[in-house]
């Protein structure tokens, strides 16, 4: 837990410094054993029958499981029982292994609810009626409305509204972030709270704004119960394909049976039901539901919370990344950057007054005044503290120290400033003045006028400064082919000079919220695939029309509800992160899916020859393997189409390597690996497990 | 192998190549509206065709469901006409040599045979069918068949270049009518006269005799409208030949000109129809890369079948025969071959005939090498080595969405082809249509070797026997029609079960491919960015390449492993069937 630092700005979020460790991080044994657990109860034919590939092997395991019992099932037969059970044993570990892996990526999931779900059982809170009574009442008696009253040390019942007080409050049930946040009413972002959060320091008076099972902790449960989730429209494409291929290969396994008859080669109704396991792609079959549910669970280490695994797949599709200025891009604090002399006047003595101007002035424009000036060779003169501080105000637009020495410095908008020494100190501002004001104003930044008794020194420029990182996350979103694009309400100039310095690929002046509603509908008309990020109200419309929308956890409700994206960290240059693991997910898939089919052929060769040995013994030229006999084949690349499973569940839920590079870039290497490299392995892996079993054949 | 052998292989495909720019530029033109030369001339022709069909039927805009409506009805009103003009051709003219109407079970297989591109043919053209019959029944759907699956492919690329969310896939009866009359009728016409000035014949005669030198009595040989049926058999990649032997007849392929001609006929469509979808959607490169991959596969099986028969059968040349090439003979396997067109002729002809799915034949292909077998029942089972008219296209476009939903997951990104995105809709579709070549290749041959009443009409027993009904079926499926021989077609179980495949092989997967069409009009045209993943490159050709070969030998390999290629491994083990 962090320690709450004395001084801080009353609105500012504590800086990185204080994150704290996330809660995240690698599998325990205790993972691997509720995954055995439930991998054994998935041998249910209804929850196989939900994944066609691997129901086949399923079905094909009971098959082989009646022939290890009466050989002679289906006619007479050359296969024993042990040969049989062998089989039966390889596939009915194959069916475990998809399974295991299933249940292995629903893990991380399954724990992190539970989690949430106690966090969830513990919910009271204390209701305050119209009179002003309280009472405990548990969180599933609050409604929409209620008023609830909530002290340091608390746990927030329910979802709401700050209504009256001022607290910090410790989110890292939900976000993982374990920085205190400061809560207050009265603002769109910083009033709304979340259940399960704590408060750690005063109290806070809550207006209840959902229903007991509406939350956003219901909200959560729901969606890392990874088992009740639905397909993404990829998934369910490739189950078509895989599906099919799977289908073709039973015709084709089919229609051996009446040519081996027509020829009076005997064949084993086992060895079919190998052939056919072995050609259908299990490998993909087996992993992929494991594939989308480790995709979603990487949000959710990222901390980001996804509503569907169709958010995250269409994060990898993205096109345009329309970003908000303020928040995103930019810091949306104005901070000191540059000092400017008027004629005559030296940097040094700009910058000391500057700083005895801001001393108690405790607006973060005035903190960053004091900083700046400080890193710029200011220093305190004796006796300050017993100067008199002027409070920025609206009328006087104005602040400054009355310095026990007699020294009157102000420093504020530059009309006000020019008018006080005007009116105070009947001077007249330098000439230059306005022509340096005009040329910051211009460029998007704020001027501010110093004065030491009506003698204006110069110009203290203020302006918004990007985010750390800021030109780098756009250099990487244009390498991953996504176009970014800038609003802002400010004028042209200055959104042109903020675009600039960020290297977005375009922007929107002006803009006014509603506004951001048809700017999305623009690009979408244009065929283009987009994502948004926002945390207003007024940004839902916006968040619901983008094709990805991702809310800020700050943010307001409505706009979390708009979203299908909720970043947990609040920070919107994740989205790089989501189209990364978005893209890498349907990878995943692919590349597996190659690597599958690829796989087929040496099957093939290993157990056509081995079939049909016996009736056609020329056939032995296709025993390009040189494998030792028949059953040791068949065998062989049984077992090798089990064990490749397992060995590709941590490819799986970690997903193949993904980098910002162009798609040809992409598309060579995974040829090379997975295509390629799927061609040639299983002609090894089958010729060295031959190598071990045969000695026992 | 000499260098005329080389040459003659050479030549043909260079000249296929050739040809084929010029006629897929105009064909483009002419499916876009775009002006040709020849405008003066067609438009009023066709203006009058329009009026006779009627104003409304032929402007009107057609969605994908009335395309394949208007389609799918037109070819059941001609297969109509067609059945009823074999039925009952005793009442019809130009029936010298007085045949009876052809019997109800063969006139259904024909009829469907014909107007599906097929030409199957359980039947002797010059042995059943009248003069009349073979000019209504026979050569009006040679040029109606291969239209139909033209039509549907240009159908199927528009909906890839259009850009507004419209349904408009053309109107049906514009393009039917403006591909015969600008396309199929003149090629047919100057190229029935070449054939005529080298000697094939054309008349409404139905036979002349002859008196054989070496005496034994006059000969009667069957002749008729042949030049003009033997040009758009090639062109249509048809097959049904006016002759039982087709153009292995010196009446319809009398030279080895005309063999290298007709050669070239079967190849120019189907090869130029990538030129115009190069040119229809607006990437010259991407057309070039199909084109490469489809050219590379057809050189490949070509290999696969005109070596082997050069270095014809081990057991030959092990009783001490000389099997080499000299100047005095042609070495190799000549058995079923025409010595006019020696080997060379003979095997690029079955090869193109299948990579084409024409299934003209002018040898014996009962009579190659098992490898050669194989080249023939795998391009015909792939039926997009270039493939038939419009439709081998089309095949070659499904492996070709597949392979892009497989490679555009690999990039990390939903699918696109040509700008359009391949979703679930798009992939349940083109996954059905991939599923119905091997059910109805696999599952009948299946239930043939088994049956006594199929297993009857065989020549040959064992392995032979089974690549026989094989190859059958797989003709059937194709659309090929071409016969391995040895096998007597004309049974009832043959009929009905050919006729079975040749119309689900058919019509099922152009529907299916029809509603992807209808799917693909609506999206939008998504820009492309460096994240997408393009599909006119050497390296997605490459994945194309590969997925149409493992994907189709993956289906295939333990029907062609059970048939050629065991006896492949039979002969060198001395056995032949």
């Amino acid at each position: 837990m962090a320690n709450l630092r004395e001084g801080t700005s009353k609105l500012g979020v504590l800086g990185p410094e204080f994150r704290g460790v996330r809660v995240a991080g690698g599998y325990n044994f205790e993972l691997f054993w509720q995954a055995f657990k439930d991998s054994i109860a998935k041998f249910d034919p209804r929850v196989q029958i939900r994944n066609p590939v691997m129901f086949v092997v399923w079905v094909g395991s009971l098959v082989t499981l009646a022939l290890t019992v009466a050989p002679n099932l289906f006619g007479p037969s050359s296969a024993s029982r042990l040969y049989n059970g062998v089989v039966t044993i390889i596939l009915v570990l194959t069916v475990w292994l998809a399974n295991y892996a299933e249940a292995l990526a629903e893990g991380r999931g399954k724990a992190k609810a539970a989690t949430l779900r106690q966090t969830r059982a513990h919910l009271s809170g204390v209701r305050v009626d119209e009179d002003g009574r309280r009472e405990t009442v548990p969180a599933s008696d609050l409604r929409r409305g209620d008023l609830v009253h909530v002290e340091k040390g608390d746990t927030i019942p329910a979802d709401g509204e700050v209504v009256d007080g001022v607290a910090y409050v410790n989110e890292s049930a939900i976000t993982g972030e374990s920085a205190p946040v400061l809560k207050e009413p009265g603002t769109d972002i910083f009033s709304s709270v979340t259940a399960g959060t704590t408060v750690i320091s005063d109290w806070l008076r809550i207006r209840v704004s959902v229903n007991p099972g509406e939350t956003f902790l219901d909200h959560m449960i729901r969606l890392v119960e990874s088992a009740k989730r639905q397909k993404t429209p990829n998934e369910i494409a490739l189950t078509v394909v895989l599906s099919v291929l799977t289908l073709i290969f039973l015709i084709v396994v089919a229609s051996i049976a009446p040519v081996a008859a027509y020829l009076n080669a005997n064949i084993n109704v086992a060895d079919l039901v190998a052939l056919l396991v072995a050609l259908i792609p299990t490998t993909i079959g087996a992993l992929l539901s494991a594939i989308g549910i480790a995709g979603i669970d990487r949000t959710m280490r990222f901390n980001v919370l996804a509503t569907s695994g169709k958010a995250v797949e269409a994060a990898g599709d993205v096109q345009t990344l329309i970003l908000d200025k303020t928040g995103t891009i930019t810091m949306g604090e104005r901070k000191a950057t540059d000092f400017l002399p008027v004629a005559g006047q030296t940097q040094s003595a700009l910058v000391e007054a500057a700083f005895l101007a801001s001393y108690f002035d405790t607006t973060p424009e005035g903190r960053s005044v004091v900083a700046y000036s400080l890193s710029h060779g200011a220093e305190p003169v004796p006796g300050l503290d017993a100067a008199k501080g002027l409070d920025f105000s609206a009328e006087t637009r104005m602040s400054g120290s009355d310095l026990p020495d007699g020294r009157i410095i102000r420093k504020g908008a530059v009309s006000a400033v020019v008018q006080a020494a005007r009116e105070a100190f009947r001077r007249e501002p330098p000439p230059d003045l306005q022509v340096i004001a005009d040329k910051v104003a211009k460029e998007g930044a704020t001027p501010l006028a110093v004065s030491i008794d009506g003698q204006i020194l110069g110009i203290v420029v203020l302006s918004d400064v990007l985010k750390p990182g800021i030109p780098e996350r756009m250099q990487e979103l244009r390498k991953m082919g996504v176009r970014t694009v800038m609003v802002t309400g400010d004028n042209p100039l200055t959104a042109f000079s903020i675009a600039a310095q960020a290297g977005v690929d375009d922007f929107v002046a002006e803009v006014k919220p509603e506004q951001k509603l048809r700017l999305v509908q623009r690009e979408q008309s244009e065929g283009r695939l987009v994502a948004m990020t926002g945390d207003g109200t007024n940004d839902a419309p916006a968040l619901a029309q983008a094709d990805v929308g991702l809310a800020m956890h700050s943010g307001t409700m409505p706009a979390k509800e708009a979203a299908n994206l909720i970043d947990l960290d609040s920070d919107p240059t994740k989205l790089t992160d989501l189209v990364a693991i978005g893209r890498q997910m349907l990878t995943t898939r692919g590349a597996l899916t190659t690597f599958s089919i690829a796989n087929d052929v040496a099957k093939y060769f290993a157990i056509i020859p081995a079939m049909f040995i016996g009736a056609l013994p020329g056939l032995a030229a296709l025993n390009v393997m040189h494998l030792a006999t028949p059953q040791s084949a068949i065998l062989s690349a049984l077992i090798f189409n089990a064990l490749i499973i397992p060995l590709l569940i941590p490819l799986a839920l970690r997903g193949v390597r993904f980098r910002a590079q162009s798609a040809e870039t992409l598309f060579y290497r995974n040829l090379w690996i997975y295509g390629v490299g799927g061609l040639i392995t299983p002609f090894i892996g089958i010729k060295l497990i031959d190598l071990l079993i045969s000695p026992f054949a | 192998m000499s260098v005329q052998f080389w040459l003659q292989i050479i030549l043909t495909l260079l000249l296929v190549v050739l040809l084929s720019i010029p006629v897929g530029r105009f064909m483009a033109r002419v499916f876009t509206n775009q002006k040709t030369t020849w405008d003066g001339f067609f438009d009023p022709i066709d203006n009058f065709i329009y009026r006779l069909i009627g104003r409304s039927a032929t402007s009107q805009a057609m969605d994908w469901r009335t395309y394949t409506i208007h389609m799918l009805v037109t070819n059941l009103m001609m297969a109509i006409i067609i059945f009823l003009v074999l039925s009952f051709q005793n009442f019809l003219p130009l029936n010298q040599l007085k045949f009876p109407g052809v019997d109800a079970l063969l006139a259904f297989n024909t009829t469907v045979s014909f107007v599906t591109n097929t030409n199957w043919q359980a039947y002797g053209g010059e042995t059943t069918l009248s003069n009349f019959s073979q000019m209504a029944a026979i050569t009006f759907p040679m040029f109606t068949s291969a239209t139909t699956g033209f039509v549907v492919a240009m159908a199927w690329i528009r909906a890839f270049t259009i850009r507004d969310g419209s349904s408009n896939l053309g109107n049906f009866y514009r393009d039917f009518i403006r591909f015969i009359t600008r396309v199929l009728i003149p090629v047919c016409f100057v190229v029935a006269l070449f054939m005529v000035l080298q000697g094939a014949v054309q008349t409404f005669d139905a036979s002349v005799s002859a008196h054989p030198i070496q005496g034994g009595g006059d000969q009667t040989i069957v002749v008729g409208p042949v030049a003009s049926q033997g040009t758009i058999e090639l062109l249509g990649t048809n097959g049904g030949g006016f002759y039982n032997v087709n153009a292995a007849h010196p009446f319809q392929n009398p030279t080895p000109l005309t063999n290298v001609v007709l050669m070239v006929l079967m190849a120019l469509l189907p090869a130029s129809i990538i030129i115009t979808f190069g040119d229809m959607i607006g990437n010259r490169r991407q057309a070039w890369i199909l084109y490469g991959v489809l050219g590379t596969l057809m050189i490949l099986f070509m290999l696969t079948c005109v070596i082997p028969e050069q270095q014809g059968t081990p057991i030959l040349a092990n009783a001490g025969i000389d099997t080499h090439y000299s100047l005095t003979q042609p070495g190799g396997n000549m058995e079923g071959k025409e010595v006019r067109f020696g080997i060379s002729g003979s095997a690029l002809f079955a090869a193109i005939t299948t990579a084409f799915t024409t299934g003209a034949i002018n040898s014996a292909h009962d009579s190659y090498t098992p490898l050669a077998g194989v080249t023939m029942l795998g391009q015909m089972m792939l039926q997009c080595v270039f493939g038939g008219k419009g439709v081998g296209f089309l095949n070659a476009l499904i492996y070709g969405l597949i392979a892009v939903f497989i490679a555009g997951l690999m990039v990390g990104r939903t699918p696109e082809f040509l700008g359009k995105k391949i979703e679930k809709q798009e992939i349940i579709l083109v996954s059905l249509a991939l599923l119905i070549h091997p059910l109805v290749i696999l599952a009948p041959t299946g239930w043939s070797i088994l049956a006594p009443y199929a297993l009857s009409s065989l020549g040959n027993n064992g392995i032979h026997g089974y690549s026989e009904i094989l190859y059958a079926f797989s003709s059937s499926a194709a659309n090929n029609g071409s016969a391995f021989a040895g096998l007597n077609a004309n049974t009832p179980w043959f009929n009905l079960a050919t006729a079975a495949v040749i119309l689900i092989g058919r019509y099922p997967p152009i529907i299916f491919l029809m509603a992807v069409a209808g799917s693909i009009a609506r999206k939008p045209i998504t820009p492309a960015t460096t994240a997408t993943l393009r599909t006119d490159t050497l390296a997605f050709g490459f994945f194309w390449f590969a997925t149409i070969l493992i994907v189709g030998a993956l289906t295939f390999f333990p029907a062609l492993v059970l048939g050629p290629i065991a006896e492949q491994a039979a002969m060198r083990g001395g056995l032949v069937f």
